[in-house]
């Protein structure tokens, strides 16, 4: 790494650090519940949750929220405000007790 | 991206200064330049090598914030660049109401045309809970720890926004987390003035307060139910706005969730603080209009 003159950082450089492994939860989204309304990222703190076009219907377009896992801290404020109830914590696969 | 703030910054699960940053920064489109004391918003989202911004940011020392805003919207003028952007401070509480005073003081009497944003989380909560002049009574923190003899903070939060509204700023408002969509009206609302202008943003802190994470959005809310946050907005002094509410919640409803207050409901003195964050909140009530 090499620091330039008054050490200047690039923009978005925080995206090398992949937080996605913070939690033991992550989000699921149900995609028959999700009217793609944009709750969601519009409160994410993380910015990793994304209302985008799946799909065409009658010439409407059809909207779901996507998570990105990469990021994703698990703290759960998307399952809280979402209005439809759509989206669930869930535990992590490695944090399971057998 | 869309918000000009990217992931991969270092909050807390739950951060409520994210949710406010990212919409300040998506109404205004990117187009400022940000001002950045130091405080947990410098912390998580500028380290070396590590910048979560997307927009030209400068962090200098904790106290000239304001100054160095001044600075930045000096020359722009000079330069005959005013048009390429809003200089928009964004500064913690302990920088706004204890450290960096002085120099917001000196901003707004000079009428520098910059957005001053502070992000209200209710005490130095960078280093780890220390109260500040905007930490409300009652409040555990780990320089006015609950004992025998005290209940925590004593004393009042002090009103920034009366604070403003003294200097003559033009536009003053105060917003919470759990409103985003007023947020970003806010912002928009605010850089059509010209001059000083002051937003204060409730931000609940997941560590200090002691809620869960996923309850951000829910205790922010609260706080603006029981009427101990009012939103208000003020436009050439005068009261324009504030948010009705339908049914005024008992300020206990807000402290039991919160850790930093669990001692009011046991301690001898706890009460005696209960009934009076309850009579601030009806004061609050009385003074703005807030119930429907």
């Amino acid at each position: 790494m090499k620091i330039t003159l008054g050490a200047v950082s690039k923009p978005y450089t925080s995206l090398k650090m992949k937080t996605g492994d913070w939690g033991t939860h992550w989000p699921k989204v149900d995609e028959e519940l999700c009217t793609g309304c944009g709750t969601c990222e519009m409160f994410c703190p993380d910015m990793c949750i994304e209302v985008v076009k799946v799909g065409e219907e009658n010439g409407k377009e059809i909207k779901k929220a996507k998570v990105n896992y990469d990021y994703c801290k698990g703290c759960g404020i998307c399952a809280e405000v979402c209005p439809t109830k759509a989206i669930k914590m869930e535990l992590k696969d490695i944090y399971k007790v057998i | 991206m869309k918000f000009f703030f990217s992931s991969g910054h270092g909050a807390c699960p739950g951060c409520a200064l994210p949710i406010a940053v990212k919409n300040v920064l998506y109404a205004l489109e990117g187009k400022c330049f940000v001002v950045n004391p130091t405080g947990c918003l410098e912390i998580i989202s500028s380290q070396y090598d590590r910048s979560a911004w997307g927009v030209p940011y400068i962090h200098s020392v904790f106290e000239n914030a304001a100054a160095v805003a001044a600075g930045i919207e000096a020359a722009l003028k000079a330069l005959g660049r005013k048009d390429e952007g809003h200089v928009v401070v964004f500064a913690g509480d302990g920088a706004t109401a204890d450290i960096g005073i002085g120099c917001l003081s000196g901003m707004f009497d000079r009428d520098h045309d910059v957005l001053y944003i502070c992000l209200d989380n209710e005490a130095y909560q960078n280093t780890g809970n220390q109260q500040s002049g905007l930490t409300p009574p009652g409040s555990n923190t780990t320089t006015t720890p609950v004992g025998k003899l005290l209940p925590g903070k004593v004393g009042k939060k002090k009103d920034m926004v009366a604070f403003a509204l003294a200097h003559g700023v033009k536009y003053v408002a105060t917003a919470s987390v759990a409103y985003p969509m007023d947020i970003r009206r806010k912002a928009k609302r605010a850089v059509e003035f010209e001059g000083a202008k002051y937003i204060q943003i409730h931000c609940p802190c997941v560590t200090g307060w002691g809620i869960n994470s996923n309850e951000t959005v829910k205790v922010a809310k609260l706080a603006v139910e029981t009427a101990l946050y009012p939103l208000v907005e003020y436009e050439n002094g005068e009261l324009v706005r504030v948010r009705k509410i339908k049914q005024r919640k008992p300020v206990e409803e807000y402290l039991k969730v919160q850790r930093r207050f669990r001692h009011l409901f046991k301690h001898p003195k706890g009460k005696e603080i209960i009934e009076m964050l309850q009579k601030i909140a009806d004061e609050n009530a009385k003074r703005f209009g807030l119930d429907e």
